[in-house]
């Protein structure tokens, strides 16, 4: 009986790596944090085809505000996560990846910025135009499925 | 109602920054998830079309988390732009909307895309199609390639201290300062 139990726990746990079900709890968790997300995104016109144009026009303090204090927050708060050790809410370790320098951040990098400025939008603002009623911005969704589609396929062709 | 009126106005900086800055924290504590939306295009590959490529053979189930994070910008946004919009007009630098009505862009009932161009009306205009289909087919191309967007090089990335992140963020200013000063203008005068 007790043999029984652990085995469905392995198997529990195994499926829970495997298959990463999605549950209740992440659709409230993720959901939550997306919702309060996109609600910023557009109040804070975030947005705006027209905020972005200003941007790289250095014409308003806006988009560099926002980015400037986003990412001091985000440096105390994994400086806080570091320094005290703090745990997820399931307890687990909270690791952070570290991505590698390569070409592609270089010549990738400057490609996206300049689909950041056509478009108008970075990944998140993208979904977020739609959510506005802005349907016709499927078009760009579609087309950012299909550049990294063909990223993957030539991946070995270009330099890294 | 006071409430309800200021917060209908569009919030500053020193408000939505932070706020956004929290996401890391959130993601990172709710789940042991690093923020980054751009994979969000990656996965849907991985599930739709992996066709054998390699790049495309990995557990994605893992990562479904971001579309739930995805369905829930799509929604707040909603509520954002049907619940607490802006009544008045989108405050731009003159020196924009002078410049922008060079090429007809005078519309600016839609705060957020300049709805003249942005619309199905004009889905065989070849500026939409440039603004959108390319733009796009750079941006899933370009995150991918650089191996983060936004999201997850210059909010994530340079929140962990992370310098590769800061060469993404200052190449990710480089294209966007040459197109919006260079390829923009030619793209609207199209």
């Amino acid at each position: 009986m007790s043999k029984d139990i652990l085995n469905k726990r392995v198997e529990d746990a195994s499926n829970k790596t495997l298959y990463n079900k999605i549950t209740f709890g992440d659709l409230i968790k993720f959901g939550i944090v997306g919702v309060v997300f996109g609600i910023v995104f557009v109040k804070a016109e975030i947005i705006s085809w027209f905020r972005i144009q200003e941007m790289f026009r250095f014409q308003s303090f806006h988009m560099y505000g926002i980015i400037g204090s986003a990412v001091i927050v985000g440096m105390i708060s994994v400086w806080l996560i570091n320094t005290f050790n703090i745990k997820t809410i399931d307890g687990e370790k909270i690791k952070i990846n570290k991505k590698p320098f390569t070409l592609g951040t270089i010549i990738g990098g400057f490609l996206f910025g300049i689909g950041w400025a056509i478009t108008g939008a970075c990944p998140g603002p993208i979904f977020a135009q739609i959510g506005t009623g802005a349907t016709v911005i499927i078009l760009t969704v579609i087309s950012a499925i299909a550049g990294t589609w063909l990223y993957g396929l030539v991946r070995h062709k270009i330099p890294h | 109602m006071n409430m309800i009126v200021s917060i209908s106005q569009p919030w500053p900086w020193y408000v939505a920054g932070p706020i956004i800055g929290l996401t890391v924290p959130a993601l990172l504590i709710l789940g042991n998830k690093n923020f980054g939306i751009s994979s969000s295009f990656r996965h849907v590959c991985a599930s739709c079309f992996p066709n054998g490529i390699e790049f495309f053979k990995y557990e994605w189930q893992k990562e479904r988390w971001v579309w739930i994070f995805i369905v829930g910008i799509i929604i707040g946004a909603w509520i954002a732009s049907a619940y607490l919009q802006n009544p008045n007009e989108i405050v731009l630098n003159p020196t924009l909307k002078n410049e922008l009505s060079q090429y007809g862009i005078t519309d600016y009932s839609n705060a957020y895309l300049p709805i003249q161009i942005f619309t199905w009306h004009s889905v065989f205009s070849i500026k939409l199609l440039i603004l959108t289909v390319i733009g796009g087919l750079l941006v899933g191309f370009g995150t991918r390639y650089a191996d983060g967007c936004t999201s997850g090089h210059s909010i994530m990335g340079l929140s962990a201290l992370n310098w590769p992140s800061l060469v993404a963020t200052i190449f990710f200013m480089l294209g966007g300062l040459v197109a919006a000063n260079f390829i923009i203008p030619y793209i609207l005068s199209l």
